[in-house]
C-alpha cells in the first residue's frame, strides 16, 4: 500500500514533465501543422545556457529564465533559417530536415561539452514529504506540479483569450483565409516556434535534477514518451496531453516499481499500439466536423 | 478629386482597381494573357465566363496569393506590385475566396473579430464594428457562438461576406459566392452586397457562373474567355446579347 502510494505520487510528477514536453509538441503542431523531431536536441542547447548560466550566478531562477528565453531564440532562428527554406507541400521534408538538426545540435554539444553527465541541483528538496508513515510527493515534485498547471493556465488564456491567440490559432488552422484577413501568419508561425521551444525547455530544464545529469540525450526518452503521450491524446488537444502525460507517468512509474524497469519502454508502447487501433486520431482529439 | 464640383461617389470616374497588361501563368500557356481592366470607384463588375476562362486565376493574382509573370495592378493610383496579401489587406483589398472559407474551427464571432484585427485593434472599437454586422446580417447574430463546422452552406457564404465587409475595404473581390446555394440565398446575399456597394461606395469585382444572378445587381459584366477580355460591355446589354451568351457563358 506505502509503496504504491509512492509510485503514484512519483509518477504523478514525471507524469508531468512528461505533458509539459508533450504540450510543446501540441503547440507547434497547432501553431505550424508540424511533428519536431529536434524538439529535445533544441530543448538541451537552451538547458546548456541555463546550466552555464546557474553556474556563473549561483541562482537557478536566473538559469531557468535564460533557459526560456535561449529556448525562444533556439525555435524562432531554427523555424527562419531553417525550417521556412524546406518544402512545406508535404511533411515529409520537414521531418528529415528536423532529424539532420538532431544529430547535428547533439554531435556538436558532445564535441564541445563531451560525454560526461553535469549533475544540477533542484532547487528544492527531492526529500519527500511522509504523510502518516507514508512517502508520498518531495517540493521539487511540488514545485513541478505547481509549474506545469501554471503554463497551462497561461497557454489557455493566451490562446483562447488574446487577439494574439486567435490570430495563431487562425493561422494554423487556415493560412491562406487568414492571410487574406489580414493576418501576418509567417510571424505567428515564428511565435508558435518560439513558445513551443521555450516551454520544452523548461520541461527538459525541471527533468535533468531528477536524473544522472546534463548530457547531449539527456532528453531522449522524454521525447519519446512525449511524443507517445501526444500522440495518444491527439496531437491538437492540450488537456490530452496533460491528461496523456499523467497517465504514461503513472504508468511507466508503476510498471517500473512492481515489474521492473525493463518492461517500462514495452508498457509505453503496449499502451500506444492500443490507442492507435481503438482510436486512431487519438483520445481527446476532436469530434469529425460538418461538412455539408 | 480633381473636379471642383463634388460628384455623387457612385458616379464618379475615378479608378479604383487598374490592371494592365497582366499575364499570368503556372506552368506553360499563360492562363491570362496580357489582360487590361480598370474598374471605376463604386463600381460593381461581373466577371464572367466558363470554367477555366480565368476569373479565378485574376482574382488571386489581384490579391497577392498568385505572381504574376508580367504586369501591373494598382489600387487607386498605387502600385501594388511587390507587397504581400497581408500589405494588400492594409490598402483597403478584400477577398472573399471560393468555395467555404470559413475558418471551421473558431465561432462565428471570432471570424468576424479575426476579420475586423487589422483595422480595428481595439477591443471596445471592434466589438462596435462586430455588431454593426450583425445588424446587417440578421442570420449571424443568433449564430454568434456557434463553431464554423456548424453552420449550412448559406451561412457559411454570409459569413464570409460579413468577415471581409466589417474591416471597411475599398475594393471587393468575391469568387463564385452563389456556389452551391439556394436561389432564395444567392437573392439575399447578392441585394446586401448591392447595398453595402451603392452606401458605401465599395467597388466591386464579382466573378460568377451564375450569370443572370450577377448581372443583376452589376453596372457592367466582363466576359472572359481563355485567359483574354472577350466583351466589356453594361451589364443590360450583355443579359441582352444571345450570341454572346451561346459563345461564352453557354445558355
Amino acid at each position: 500500500m506505502d509503496r504504491l502510494a509512492f509510485l503514484l505520487a512519483t509518477g504523478l510528477a514525471r507524469g508531468l514533465v512528461i505533458a509539459l514536453f508533450a504540450l510543446s509538441l501540441v503547440i507547434i503542431w497547432r501553431a505550424a501543422r508540424i511533428v519536431n523531431f529536434a524538439q529535445a536536441a533544441m530543448a538541451i542547447v537552451a538547458v546548456y545556457v541555463a546550466f552555464a548560466v546557474t553556474q556563473a550566478t549561483g541562482s537557478f531562477w536566473l538559469g531557468l529564465a535564460a533557459a526560456l528565453v535561449t529556448g525562444a531564440a533556439v525555435g524562432a532562428a531554427v523555424e527562419r533559417w531553417l525550417i521556412r527554406l524546406v518544402p512545406s507541400t508535404t511533411p515529409l521534408p520537414g521531418m528529415i530536415v528536423a532529424i539532420g538538426l538532431v544529430m547535428v545540435l547533439q554531435s556538436a554539444i558532445s564535441i564541445a561539452f563531451g560525454p560526461k553527465h553535469r549533475p544540477m541541483a533542484a532547487p528544492f528538496s527531492e526529500q519527500p514529504f511522509s504523510v502518516g508513515g507514508v512517502a508520498v510527493l518531495s517540493p521539487y515534485d511540488l514545485f513541478i506540479l505547481l509549474v506545469a498547471l501554471g503554463v497551462v493556465a497561461v497557454l489557455a488564456v493566451l490562446f483562447n483569450g488574446t487577439t494574439l491567440g486567435l490570430q495563431m490559432r487562425a493561422s494554423a488552422m487556415a493560412p491562406e483565409v487568414s492571410r487574406l484577413l489580414g493576418v501576418r501568419v509567417p510571424r505567428m508561425i515564428t511565435l508558435g516556434w518560439m513558445l513551443s521551444s521555450a516551454v520544452a525547455a523548461l520541461a527538459v530544464l525541471l527533468l535533468v535534477p531528477t536524473e544522472l545529469g546534463l548530457n547531449a540525450h539527456s532528453a531522449d526518452i522524454l521525447f519519446v514518451h512525449a511524443f507517445t503521450v501526444a500522440v495518444l491524446g491527439g496531437l491538437d488537444s492540450p488537456s490530452g496531453a496533460l491528461v496523456g502525460g499523467v497517465v504514461v507517468g503513472i504508468l511507466i512509474s508503476l510498471v517500473t516499481g512492481f515489474l521492473g524497469a525493463g518492461l517500462a519502454p514495452i508498457a509505453v508502447l503496449v499502451l500506444l499500439t492500443v490507442v492507435l487501433l481503438v482510436r486512431p486520431g487519438g483520445i481527446f482529439a476532436a469530434k469529425e466536423a460538418r461538412t455539408a | 478629386m480633381t473636379t471642383p464640383t463634388e460628384t455623387p461617389a457612385t458616379t464618379t470616374t475615378r479608378t479604383m482597381l487598374a490592371i494592365e497588361g497582366l499575364t499570368v501563368g503556372y506552368a506553360g500557356a499563360p492562363v491570362i494573357d496580357g489582360m487590361r481592366l480598370d474598374v471605376p470607384h463604386g463600381a460593381v463588375v461581373a466577371l464572367l465566363g466558363a470554367n477555366g476562362a480565368g476569373k479565378t486565376t485574376l482574382l488571386r493574382t489581384v490579391s497577392g496569393l498568385v505572381r504574376p509573370r508580367s504586369g501591373r495592378i494598382s489600387l487607386d493610383g498605387q502600385d501594388l506590385s511587390g507587397l504581400s496579401v497581408e500589405d494588400r489587406v492594409r490598402r483597403g483589398l478584400a477577398q472573399v475566396p471560393e468555395g467555404r472559407s470559413v475558418v471551421s474551427e473558431l465561432t462565428v464571432e471570432e471570424n468576424l473579430h479575426l476579420g475586423a484585427l487589422w483595422k480595428i485593434p481595439g477591443r471596445s472599437a471592434r466589438r462596435a464594428a462586430v455588431a454593426e454586422v450583425y445588424e446587417a446580417f440578421e442570420p449571424l447574430a443568433r449564430r454568434r457562438r456557434s463553431m464554423g463546422h456548424q453552420l449550412s452552406g448559406g451561412e457559411r457564404q454570409m459569413l464570409a461576406l460579413a468577415r471581409a465587409l466589417v474591416a471597411r475595404p475599398r475594393v471587393l473581390l468575391l469568387d463564385e459566392p452563389s456556389l452551391g446555394l439556394a436561389p432564395r440565398v444567392v437573392a439575399q446575399l447578392f441585394a446586401i452586397l448591392r447595398d453595402t456597394a451603392e452606401r458605401t461606395g465599395l467597388t466591386v469585382l464579382l466573378a460568377e457562373q451564375n450569370v443572370t444572378s450577377a448581372l443583376s445587381i452589376a453596372d457592367r459584366g466582363v466576359v472572359l474567355g481563355l485567359g483574354e477580355i472577350v466583351a466589356d460591355a453594361p451589364a443590360a446589354e450583355i443579359a441582352a446579347d444571345p450570341a454572346l451568351r451561346h459563345a461564352y457563358l453557354g445558355f
